[in-house]
């Protein structure tokens, strides 16, 4: 039954993706990107992978989706139809797809426990967490310690992205013609999304909050949490206007988190280096090993989450209270 | 804390951790101040490294405490140190000289963001270098690749906008194609260190995956390495970049793109694939000769200055990847000391484009004239990294172009074809070099362009130091030719 | 073949199919925010492979139950690559969006066949 559940959402994801590709309305193709990610996304919790499912979900198909329209707000609606040759990319690609299908009869069938990708590795990972770090959550434990490297590199890549907003759109837009823009205002005049969205706002933080700390023991996780949490602003943003979720949450706040966050990870990593361990070593963190681990995992989610949350935000704002050129 | 054991983690650790730092720095000059001091302590720990390995030794260290292949594992040897020292020297040099040449093409309020972005390229580069893990050099790979377009974003000709989405494009994409290469390896072996892979590669029944997989990350590194012909995002890039990003870049950025492709080739696939030697070679020499004479031939007839620095750099990227298809002990090294070689020289002619741009507006070389007379060091400069990058005896540059020459005498029969090659393309240099000189010295000025003074004292001596250098090297090049002989030798061991 | 073992080779396919979608819509497509929706959908087939392979025949996800013996898990290293590779991929979206909104202010469009033209 769920494999033909599985069938039906590869197709539907086949069909979505050469639909985007077609349309030339942009407002259509940011929102069957959106419909794109939410396929993905269940497509992921059916392949077992459900803190990939929950993250793509926030991030691929909320985030993701704000940020498009941010930016087409802020440029053209529809996109010109392109004069000239299409074969040579349709050349490239058909052989490229050949290249890659042909690849595919030699892999290993789907889900064969003897297949070299799930002995070696994986196995220790599942038998060893338990006994050095004990949480449940596997990957979890995976992301923020046995690969905890992997994970500061992703942090400063998400520090990077912002600061690389900030930077290319720091620059004020040239002076319009048109006289003021009225101060944006939000949905503040419509009544049903004022009534539900306000009912929603504190759910939405509190599990935020709950997929922060669960990330233990549950699919959850510092991505996944900063994600919620900014979607939670950004709803805010939407209700009472721009400037409003501005005053709630100031720049320098959202600055002072993505660099609290980053510092955040990378100090306890030169923390157990201090204490006598190698670079993200947590087991020195305390006296027990295993709860220098766990102690260790806290503190970087934590971390994290901070650090995507605010980098989020700042992006959103930095997109968000650019003046309109006419 | 044992110092020297965690060295290869702090030589990403340090610049890192001081990016968000930096962007605190708000008061003037203090960002520029506190990133050229990171900047500084990151060559000095390359420095280190350096000497520890120059025996021969690889240093190694286990992040987070967990031993290969479970956790992420750093290694440092010969040839990842000669690439740090390049990475890191290019940084700090660019940046001691930087403070003039930024502070009069970006807003003062967003240089701490600036500044803070080169550290991030920086440590992605390090990083790089450093690791012993196909996914960890994806995500570094990333952090650099992500940094640096914020940095050619600063370019303040709005051309550097479109120049930087085309790199973006480009550069996406080659990290996604390495990402699928990695991923069809993992599929087939179950193992993401390197130094694993090799082990396991050999007892793979289905070798058709893993070609693909070769295939996959050869072209994504590609894409990212310059190599003819997806190199397309070079020229524009590179000139509408701001002047010291450009020496920066061009000193380094491609370069590590090549390390990752060496490594991957010699230590997974050479060992263990059969004829792989000879599909490699046949797949990249022509490449690499094309590249070095279309690009060569390009550069002669280019009318503005940055743009005929870039596509001389495609060219000698293609030096460097003839004497890797060469797959032998002289081929490698001459590849490694044109790394260094290449670096110095280039990196000292795109300082010495940053000094005259402080008194021209126009870099094109109709507009130039007059230089020579009221910027003579600025132009001295020019003419010994010119000199050095056409490979005249006595400098840097000659001591690599002959061990290729060298290199390619070893192929028997062919090898005369692969000199002729060289010595042709060595001539369009001349020709190249020449025209900026003649520009330089014999040109008179264009209408109301003739310079005030010369360059900013802080400038100018960087850039004297860097010529400088390439003289050094020229005469006395036995540091970084051990470093490179060593390499040499481990890469090819490693894959017997 | 069973159920299980079709699957397995469609999803294979899909990716291929969906990678190449993307593909094409980078190189082909003039418009700059079309470019990067392909840009994403490309990464997106990459993500789709590297899930595909983590499945066990019977498994469930990674998360250890207390008291529950002999549990048969599926393969828990890609989904955290995945992870990281997702969030590096919005992190480049959002940088290419800005640029995108800079180009539309300086150059009035974004198109860039008439970007070109304007230089």
């Amino acid at each position: 039954m769920i494999f033909i559940f599985g069938l039906f959402l590869l197709t539907l994801l086949v069909i979505t993706a050469i639909a985007i590709v077609r349309t030339k309305d942009l407002f259509v193709a940011v929102m069957l990107t959106s419909i794109f990610s939410l396929l993905m996304a269940a497509n992921f919790f059916i392949l077992d992978a459900a803190d990939v499912a929950l993250t793509e979900a926030a991030v691929g198909a909320g985030v993701t989706t704000v940020i498009f329209l941010c930016a087409l707000a802020l440029t053209d609606d529809k996109e010109k139809p392109r004069q000239g040759g299409r074969w040579v990319a349709f050349v490239t690609v058909g052989v490229l797809a050949l290249l890659i299908i042909y690849a595919t009869f030699d892999k290993p069938r789907l889900g064969d426990p003897d297949a070299p990708v799930h002995q070696h590795i994986a196995p220790w990972y599942i038998e060893k967490t338990t006994e050095y770090i004990d949480i449940p959550n596997v990957v979890t434990a995976i992301l923020s310690s046995f690969r905890g490297y992997d994970t500061l590199g992703e942090v400063f890549v998400v520090f990077a992205a912002c600061i690389g907003v900030l930077f290319i759109l720091g620059v004020s837009p040239p002076r319009k013609t048109r006289g003021v823009t009225e101060k944006n205002s939000g949905l503040r005049h419509h009544l049903i999304p004022q009534v539900v969205g306000r009912l929603l706002i504190p759910f939405i933080v509190l599990f935020g909050l709950y997929v922060q700390f669960h990330g233990e023991y549950g699919p959850g996780g510092g991505f996944q949490a900063g994600a919620i949490i900014a979607t939670g602003v950004i709803l805010y943003a939407l209700l009472e206007g721009e400037s409003e979720a501005l005053r709630a949450i100031p720049r320098g706040v959202l600055l002072g988190m993505v660099i609290g966050g980053a510092l955040l990870y990378g100090g306890v990593g030169v923390a157990c280096m201090f204490m006598g361990g190698a670079f993200l070593d947590y087991s020195v963190l305390a006296a027990d090993p295993i709860f220098g681990q766990q102690l260790g995992i806290l503190i970087i989610e934590a971390g994290v989450g901070m650090a995507v949350c605010g980098a989020l935000l700042a992006i959103f704002h930095a997109f968000a209270a650019r003046e309109i050129l006419s | 804390m044992d110092l020297l054991a965690h060295l290869p983690a702090l030589q990403v650790v340090v610049p890192m951790l001081s990016a968000p730092l930096i962007v605190l720095l708000q008061p003037r000059g203090l960002a520029w101040a506190g990133a050229t001091a990171v900047a500084v302590l990151s060559f000095a720990i390359a420095v280190a490294l350096a000497i520890a390995v120059l025996d021969g030794q690889t240093l190694e260290y286990a992040m987070g405490g967990w031993p290969a292949p479970y956790g992420i594992a750093l290694s440092v040897d010969a040839f990842s140190a000669l690439v740090l020292l390049v990475i890191t020297g290019a940084a700090a040099a660019a940046l001691l000289a930087a403070k003039p040449s930024i502070d009069q093409q970006i807003e003062v309020e967003r240089q701490p963001l600036f500044y803070s972005a080169w550290l991030l390229v920086l440590s992605g580069l390090v990083g790089i270098v450093v690791s012993a893990d196909a996914f960890n050099i994806f995500v570094f790979m990333e952090i650099s690749s992500l940094a640096s377009y914020i940095l050619i974003a600063g370019g303040p000709d709005r051309r550097a906008l479109p120049a930087v989405f085309k790199y973006l494009m480009m550069g996406t994409i080659g990290a996604t194609f390495y990402l699928i290469g990695v991923g069809l390896i993992y599929m087939m072996t179950g193992t993401l260190n390197l130094a694993d892979m090799e082990a396991r590669i050999g007892d793979v029944t289905d070798i058709n995956p893993i070609l693909v997989a070769a295939g996959f990350i050869t072209i994504g590194l590609a894409l990212k390495a310059a190599v003819f012909p997806l190199h397309v995002w070079v020229p524009n890039a590179y000139t509408h970049a701001p002047h010291m990003v450009t020496v920066f870049l061009a000193a380094c950025a491609t370069k590590v793109a090549i390390y990752v492709l060496i490594r991957f080739d010699y230590m997974v696939f050479q060992a263990t694939l059969d004829a792989h030697e000879i599909q490699f070679a046949m797949f990249m020499m022509p490449l690499a000769i094309l590249g070095i004479l279309i690009a060569s031939a390009v550069a002669m007839f280019e009318g503005h200055l940055k743009r005929l620095l870039a596509s001389s750099s495609i060219a000698q990227i293609g030096y460097i990847l003839l004497g890797v298809s060469f797959v032998s002990i002289a081929g490698l090294s001459a590849s490694a000391m044109h790394i260094f070689n290449h670096a110095l020289a280039k990196g000292g002619l795109f300082l010495v484009v940053a000094c005259l741009a402080y008194q021209y507006r126009d870099l094109r070389l109709d507009q130039l004239g007059g230089a020579s007379t009221r910027m003579p060091w600025t132009c001295a400069a020019f003419v010994v990294c010119g000199l050095s990058l056409i490979g005249v005896p006595g400098t840097a540059g000659f001591i690599s172009k002959w061990m290729l020459i060298n290199a390619a005498l070893e192929n028997g029969p062919w090898g005369w074809g692969l000199v002729a090659i060289i010595l042709v393309s060595s001539l369009m240099a001349v020709v190249y070099i020449w025209r900026i000189v003649e520009a330089l010295y014999f040109q008179t000025p264009a209408e109301g362009e003739a310079p005030q003074s010369e360059a900013p004292v802080q400038l100018l001596l960087v850039t004297g130091l860097v010529a400088v250098m390439n003289i050094y090297f020229g005469i006395f090049p036995q540091v970084p030719l051990e470093l490179a002989n060593s390499a040499a030798a481990l890469l090819l061991e490693g894959s017997r | 073949m069973n159920f299980l073992e079709l699957l397995g080779y469609f999803n294979y396919w899909v990716f291929a199919i969906i990678l190449t979608v993307g593909l094409y819509a980078v190189i082909n497509k003039t418009n700059l925010i079309k470019k990067l929706i392909g840009l994403s959908i490309f990464q997106s087939a990459v993500f789709l492979m590297y899930i595909t392979m983590d499945k066990v025949e019977g498994g469930t996800a990674p998360i250890i139950q207390k008291g529950v013996e002999d549990q048969i898990f599926s393969n828990p290293l890609p989904q955290v690559l995945i992870l990281t590779a997702i969030v590096v991929g919005v992190s480049t979206l959002s940088l290419g969006l800005a640029m995108v909104v800079r180009i539309s202010e300086c150059y009035g469009t974004i198109e860039e066949n008439e970007i070109l033209d304007a230089d």
